[in-house]
């Protein structure tokens, strides 16, 4: 038997080792912003957001061609990964026994887990190589098939939390189960569906591997959906591993808006997932 | 009438059922499009695919042995910088933290699964190389002459890669392992400090009750690491090498598909690349099934417990509130 002395000490080590872990991560989160503000601020200005790249040796030029790239390409993606998620995710929460459902959150699941590079190399093989041409519609089916899962969890997760005494008033005033769900269930689950879908796009949009070879990349400003397009990510990659100095500038310019949109986004979510939560135990 | 109103719930039931039928179909096909796209590099090579240590596309020549090196290697190194740190913080923030820190710790420590992969990357390029090549140089030459430091102090290696790959592992790891460990019913803590233990030893009591579950979280975080791709593709050089030193530049699965897919010339030399992908794509498939199985695993037995406890509670304590 130790003696208490001894246990007693290695309990209190342990517990500052806890804490510390909990600094050492924090460490490169603040380093990462700190370096992304400092150096992002420095590059940022109007002609970022307005102006087209200029070729190899001429200074300034902007991202405007790669911001209304992602802006298209996540606007693809959530346009059909949207309802695919939702409704999918009300399918898995209204029948969550069958073995539909099963397999469905097991795919979810597993399709969440698929490292996005190999997203993209699926997109080359079905949205690519048949019409031999990159695009953005590709790009943004790459984006949309990663936004699923994760839109689909977050129906199921939120329609399971609806109180059921709001279905049950629905179905006892003689609704089937579907109108119950449509008209009364998934409106009470709106606000935190929406509050999942903005944080999914924030996640999506900055992506970089499923769009190398689904989008590419694009000099010029192309709204066509069937060109190869720039994009933010793409664009930050290509520029961070050019050895032009005032390239790597507007690399960091382009890091701190994607961490910009992030950081919003999340903070949006915490706030709005705050407020239901007081919404619902309130009353 | 009522026969109506169960036919149009049948129509909601199967209506529904098929986007979630659309779900499966697109992970089956992710899987079948990658076998049949690979089809040439399998018939040709075979298992010498995964044997051989040469990667020469211009004379065709496709061995990737290096890069399922490089991917294991690196991915088990991060984990094992950032698994104590995961569970320290996973600990710290379900047993110990005040209440008033927990939510703004949380929210900080999962802020690192929210940036981008770029970002990490553009940060390693830029400020994380740089000082791990200082570091290299500053290591003094009677450690170098440790196989796993040797080598030119490039900054860009293995090294980099682990250290960018542990942070990026840490938020997933520790926010599932705080969930598992909110999961451990209070009763186990209670009797570990009614028997006279330590908060250590309460919470190892809570850890090793939740065992299943940590594990789950930890492999959780490896198939994390297998699949990341731009942040290391970035900063681990790239280099195609077998080696067992922490300063070579080497090279991973992902990489090599985001660094050669798009050049890429001849039908093989894509073929062979796909096949690297369909192989990434079945190891983050076994990796995630089995962390899923032994994180579910560690819910349901509590579940089935807390059922059978409640009515011999109520019998002697009058019943739960």
């Amino acid at each position: 038997m130790k003696h208490d002395a001894v246990r007693r000490w290695i309990s209190t080590i342990v517990v500052w080792l806890c804490g510390l872990s909990v600094l050492v991560a924090l460490v490169p989160l603040a380093f990462i912003l700190f370096f992304v503000v400092s150096r992002g601020v420095q590059a940022l200005n109007w002609d970022f957001f307005t102006q087209m790249p200029v070729p190899v040796g001429e200074l300034g030029g902007g991202f405007a061609n790669a911001i209304v790239g992602t802006l298209m390409m996540v606007g693809i993606g959530a346009a059909f990964a949207v309802p695919v998620g939702v409704i999918s995710g009300v399918h898995i929460a209204e029948f969550p026994a069958t073995k539909l459902a099963t397999m469905a959150r097991f795919a979810a699941d597993t399709l969440n887990g698929v490292p996005s590079i190999v997203v993209g190399v699926f997109v080359y093989g079905i949205a690519v190589m048949p019409f031999h041409q990159f695009s953005a519609m590709a790009g943004g089916l790459a984006l949309g098939i990663m936004m699923i899962p994760i839109v689909t969890r977050t129906t199921e997760e939120l329609i399971k939390l609806v109180p059921p005494a709001l279905r049950e008033g629905a179905l006892a005033l003689g609704a089937t189960r579907g109108r119950a769900t449509l008209t009364v269930v998934l409106p009470a689950a709106a606000p935190g569906i929406i509050t999942g879908v903005v944080l999914a796009l924030a996640r999506i949009a900055g992506e970089t591997a499923p769009l190398l070879f689904t989008a590419f990349n694009n000099r010029f400003l192309s709204v066509d959906p069937r060109q190869p397009i720039s994009s933010l990510t793409v664009q930050v990659y290509t520029y961070a591993i050019s050895p032009y100095e005032d390239w790597h500038r507007q690399a960091w310019a382009g890091a701190l808006v994607l961490v910009t949109l992030v950081l919003t986004c999340s903070v949006l979510a915490r706030a709005a997932t705050r407020r239901l939560e007081r919404l619902q135990t309130g009353h | 009438m009522l026969r109506r109103l169960r036919g149009r719930d049948l129509g909601f039931k199967i209506g529904t059922g098929a986007f979630a039928a659309l779900i499966v179909v697109i992970v089956a096909g992710i899987g079948f499009e990658l076998w049949r796209q690979s089809a040439l590099s399998i018939q040709k090579f075979g298992l010498a695919f995964w044997l051989g240590d040469i990667w020469d596309p211009v004379s065709g020549e496709f061995g990737a042995k290096p890069f399922i090196w490089g991917t294991l290697y690196s991915s088990v190194l991060a984990l094992a910088v950032a698994t104590p740190i995961s569970l320290g913080i996973a600990i710290f923030l379900s047993e110990l933290c005040p209440a008033r820190l927990r939510l703004p710790l949380t929210f900080l420590t999962e802020l690192l699964a929210a940036i981008p992969s770029i970002v990490y990357g553009l940060w390693g390029i830029f400020v994380l190389v740089p000082a791990v090549r200082a570091l290299e140089v500053a290591m003094p030459s009677s450690l170098r002459v440790l196989p796993i430091f040797s080598g030119p102090p490039v900054g860009v290696g293995m090294l980099s890669a682990v250290l960018i790959l542990a942070v990026m592992v840490i938020p997933f790891t520790s926010s599932v392992a705080r969930e598992v460990l909110k999961a451990v019913p209070g009763s186990q803590r209670e009797a570990a400090y009614a028997l006279g233990a330590t908060r250590w030893e309460a919470i190892r009591a809570a850890l090793f009750y939740a065992r299943t579950g940590i594990i789950g979280s930890i492999i959780l975080g490896f198939g994390r690491a297998l699949g990341e791709t731009m942040a290391v593709t970035m900063v681990i050089g790239n280099n195609p090498q077998i080696k067992a030193s922490l300063f070579a530049p080497q090279y991973t699965m992902a990489a090599v598909l985001a660094n050669e897919f798009t050049e890429a010339a001849d039908d093989l030399h894509v073929a062979a690349l796909i096949e690297i992908g369909l192989v990434l794509f079945a190891i983050t498939l076994v990796v995630n099934t089995a962390s899923r199985l032994l994180i579910w695993s560690m819910n349901r037995p509590i579940e089935a417990r807390r059922a059978t406890r409640i009515p011999v509670g109520a019998a002697t304590a009058g019943g739960p509130a």
